[in-house]
């Protein structure tokens, strides 16, 4: 198979040597590692096609890969996998200002469509936290959030229409550049957070927004988590949703600051970083509800970010959080179990309960605003008697937030990490219609299979 | 292995008994890696190729596998290895702070060690020039006075015009254009032991670190080092015979030797008499700062290396620090739009970023501007030119670009290597009337331009 892929696409674009394969083993999760057959670099969708049809006829499963920074284990290679790194297809081909609309290939960085969008005045609002090097496509394929999704909603909500690859290699389209189109079922949509499972994404149509007039960025501490909780519900019962509204503990602030040196304070407990964007009279009015807000909530200390680079870089600090946290602990497990907002301080609680009762380090940050924290777990992989305790702990976690009508999974995916709960998550018959739609798409299983779901 | 005492230090020259090996390094170290990714966008050989060997991520990932023996040191580890350039732009983006720097070195010493790339001229020549060339530093001026006297005396213009480097096997003949041009005066004809300002009093006492290529390429840099330290209350001791700082051999595989040279370093210097040590080549100054760990194993110099590190300056950083005196007049030779190229070792390995900038925005007459990927390597990254020069070029083209496109008319840069990488770049693409300088040559200039040149105490020059 291996010649008839050189053949396809160049020797130059199959991988196979040891000391490459070893590089293509991981992902951005803790603790996963395992090797593929070989890797593969296709330059266009109809090259991505015919390397799945050779797939399929050696029935050798296929794992897609953008730039291998998702946090569920998604891109890790199943055993005698091909990896698809799709990173080749990084064309921007057209940005439509008249209907404010981007078409990329799957291989464009998510900072490139931010940054394209930005330049025509224009405005692509998902940032997870790995956008820097992230690829649009796999953004795609997880449904990737970020720190905007309070206000400005999730990947799924800019995908306008999509170019995906089938399990049997036929290369499909859809959906348009129209505003409304609801002709057939919406199939875009089951595409998009798919996870490689059922199609190979290889473009992308992408809404803009036009870009917001102004922002403004304040940092609220406070003495202890509670008080922030509760500001974070005040600022939603006061009807205001604001762009961003993360929120980092003490340890996280501490390894952050040590990286990012933006002048965090180091003794709070909590710290809300919040975000107001739009017309510069309703940002203005916005932020000073805000103030007063925190300030009413008890916090020590309410301070807005002097300049639009002072902004980025506490955004950028707060991005870091997840690798940062790696300063005290080597292996750093981040969940992101989700809760309905208003279950928020429940949750908080319960994570440091869980910490006390099996002797763990759990710092927490994350998007206070839409209830999806980030429990990270600070442990050793090579501590096999505490990873049993953090994988008690993640039962009893996920549990937990599936009680209080969350979910186990809020942005990262479900992959290989968390798909021993996804059942109890969905019960049986949404879980067995999962399957169906998997079965119908995949029936040889080649797709990324073991993810998701077995 | 050399049997001969130094002077100054009656040390053999002591190469390690133990093998160098990644299995070797604390495993904290490696572990530190959590494979987030964020390196990869900062990384100009992953920017190049986009595959994750070529990433930090990747690179670091191999060692891990060499380290828990799931992979043999192989030829094409090495070879990765000796493609990463070491500009450290990595650890300036990984928060979980890992010690990429020391990875590094580890591997390309793992990788000499176990002779997987070695060949008998590869050998030679990393003899001549590691183990004896750049340990016997009168033995470099020697070299450097019989290059000068070849271009001083037409000779090699000669050559040029009649093209008789077609004589030389390819390899010279494309490096041939490169060859820097060497000074007629090698700092210790500019540069008297000690010199005090006319002023008389001094706050802080300093030893300016000349440098082995630097002292023969850009001796008037080191002048002017010592200039702009006199002008600011500061009374400078520079030795005349200075030993290479190591940095070569430490990012080239060859920590024996680069050993050898801090100890040597330490013995011809007491830290103790001084309040820093300055350098004022980005490169060396990365090294020179981390003598503090590569002789942390070494009871009778640990202590001394680490007052050492402790002192270690580099010129921009001491100055702001101290706090520089502001020009009143600009410098004669510049004026208008400038730019600074940052030396990656000195934003990325010494993290020194603004202070060269707070110099040059100080300097009358100057509109810094900002260039795109200031801090990218411009592909000189030690000798990255010379062993890889494809990815070098396609560095400095990139480079060009965003000076280019900054409009100025004068490249500011702190660095030797980046220096003559950016000259020979502009020059060859028609641009040769874009100068390339040092920042602390401006403020020299600026100083020197404002009153006339007061005469000196110990001054080897007629005042």
């Amino acid at each position: 198979m291996i010649t008839q892929l050189q053949a396809a696409l160049g020797a130059g674009h199959v991988l196979t040597s040891a000391e490459d394969l070893a590089v293509y083993a991981y992902d951005g999760t803790a603790a996963l590692k395992q090797r593929p057959r070989a890797v593969v670099f296709p330059g266009t969708a109809a090259e991505v096609a015919a390397v799945v049809k050779l797939a399929r006829e050696h029935r050798v499963p296929l794992v897609a890969r953008g730039s291998g920074t998702g946090l569920s284990g998604g891109s890790v290679p199943v055993p005698g996998a091909v990896v698809v790194c799709l990173n080749r297809l990084d064309r921007v081909y057209e940005l439509d200002a008249r209907n404010l609309t981007l078409l990329v290939g799957a291989g464009v960085l998510t900072q490139t469509v931010f940054d394209t969008a930005e330049a025509a005045n224009l405005f692509y609002p998902p940032d997870p936290g790995s956008m820097r090097i992230s690829t649009i496509g796999g953004n795609v394929a997880e449904n990737s959030g970020g720190l905007r999704g309070l206000k400005y909603g999730v990947t799924r909500d800019y995908v306008m229409g999509l170019e995906v690859v089938l399990a049997d290699g036929s290369l499909c389209w859809l959906g348009s550049k129209c505003v409304k189109d609801v002709a057939g079922y919406n199939l875009r949509d089951l595409f998009i957070g798919s996870e490689g499972t059922l199609g190979l994404i290889t473009q992308v149509l992408l809404k803009l927004l036009p870009k917001p007039a102004a922002r403004q960025t304040l940092l609220a501490t406070f003495a202890d988590m509670e008080a922030a909780a509760d500001t974070v519900s005040a600022i939603i019962a006061a009807r205001i949703i604001p762009c961003t509204l993360e929120f980092l503990d003490r340890k996280t602030l501490q390894c952050v600051e040590a990286f990012a040196h933006v002048g965090l304070p180091l003794d709070a407990e909590a710290v809300l970083l919040i975000e107001t964007d739009g017309h510069p009279a309703a940002v203005a009015d916005e932020m000073a509800q805000i103030e007063r807000l925190c300030t009413a909530q008890r916090a020590t200390s309410v301070q807005r970010a002097a300049t639009a680079a002072e902004a980025a870089r506490l955004a950028t600090a707060r991005r870091s959080a997840f690798s940062a946290l790696a300063r005290l602990r080597p292996t750093t497990i981040l969940e992101d179990a989700t809760v309905p907002r208003s279950q928020l301080a429940r949750m908080v609680r319960f994570v440091g309960e869980l910490a006390a009762k099996h002797r763990l380090e759990i710092a927490t940050f994350g998007h206070f605003g839409d209830g999806n924290l980030h429990p990270t777990f600070l442990t050793d992989e090579r501590n096999p008697e505490e990873m049993h305790r953090v994988e008690a702990a993640l039962q009893e976690l996920f549990a937990f937030a599936l009680s209080l009508g969350g979910t186990i999974t809020g942005e990262h995916g479900v992959g290989l990490a968390k798909k021993a709960f996804l059942k109890q998550q969905l019960g049986d018959d949404s879980y067995a219609l999962l399957k169906t739609i998997k079965r119908s798409l995949d029936p040889e299983g080649l797709l990324n299979p073991g993810k998701i779901l077995d | 292995m050399s049997r001969r005492s130094r002077a100054g230090g009656s040390r053999q020259l002591r190469t390690s008994l133990t093998k160098p090996t990644l299995q070797s390094l604390d495993y904290s170290v490696l572990q530190q890696c959590m494979h987030c990714g964020m390196c990869l966008p900062t990384c100009p050989t992953y920017a190049k190729t986009g595959r994750e060997r070529h990433s930090p991520r990747g690179r670091i990932a191999l060692m891990r596998a060499v380290a828990d023996g799931e992979l043999p040191l192989s030829r094409t580890f090495a070879d990765e290895m000796n493609y990463c350039l070491g500009c450290l732009a990595c650890t300036s983006a990984c928060p979980a702070g890992v010690d990429y720097a020391t990875l590094f070195e580890t591997a390309r010493a793992a990788a000499e060690a176990e002779k997987v790339l070695a060949t008998p001229r590869r050998s030679f020549i990393r003899w001549l020039t590691m183990r004896f060339l750049f340990t016997r530093p009168r033995v470099l001026r020697a070299v450097g006075r019989l290059l000068w006297a070849y271009q001083a005396s037409g000779a090699q213009a000669a050559v040029r015009r009649f093209r008789l480097t077609r004589l030389l096997p390819r390899r010279l003949r494309e490096l041939e254009p490169l060859t820097p041009a060497i000074r007629r005066h090698f700092s210790p004809q500019l540069i008297a032991p000690v010199e005090r300002s006319a002023a008389g009093f001094a706050r802080h006492r300093v030893l300016v670190l000349t440098g082995c290529m630097q002292d023969l390429m850009f001796s008037e840099i080191n002048r002017a080092t010592v200039d702009v330290l006199l002008a600011n209350g500061c009374e400078v001791h520079t030795p005349p015979v200075q030993d290479c700082c190591g940095s070569l051999h430490a990012h080239n595989g060859d920590q024996a030797t680069a050993r050898l040279l801090a100890r040597r370093q330490l013995d011809a210097i007491n830290v103790d008499d001084f309040d820093a040590i300055i350098s004022n080549a980005g490169g060396c100054g990365s090294h020179l700062r981390h003598y503090d760990h590569l002789l942390a194993d070494d009871p009778a110099y640990a202590a001394r290396a680490a007052a050492w590190s402790r002192k270690l300056r580099d010129i921009h950083q001491w100055l702001v620090e101290i706090g520089f005196r502001p020009p009143t007049s600009g410098p004669a030779s510049a004026h208008g739009r400038i730019t600074y190229h940052e030396s990656c070792h000195l934003c990325h390995g010494q993290k020194v970023s603004q202070p060269p900038r707070e110099i040059l925005r100080a300097l009358p007459g100057l509109e810094l501007a900002e260039c795109a990927e200031s801090s990218w390597c411009c592909g000189s990254a030690g000798i990255y030119n010379l062993t890889q020069p494809e990815t070098a070029g396609w560095l400095l083209d990139r480079k060009l670009r965003n000076l280019r496109a900054t409009g100025a008319t004068t490249v500011a840069t702190a660095n030797p290597g980046c220096h003559l990488q950016i000259e020979n770049g502009l020059r060859a693409t028609g641009a040769g009337e874009v100068a390339v300088v040092h920042p602390i040559v401006l403020l020299a200039e600026a100083y020197r331009r404002e009153r006339p040149v007061p005469p000196r105490a110990d001054s080897p020059r007629p005042a």
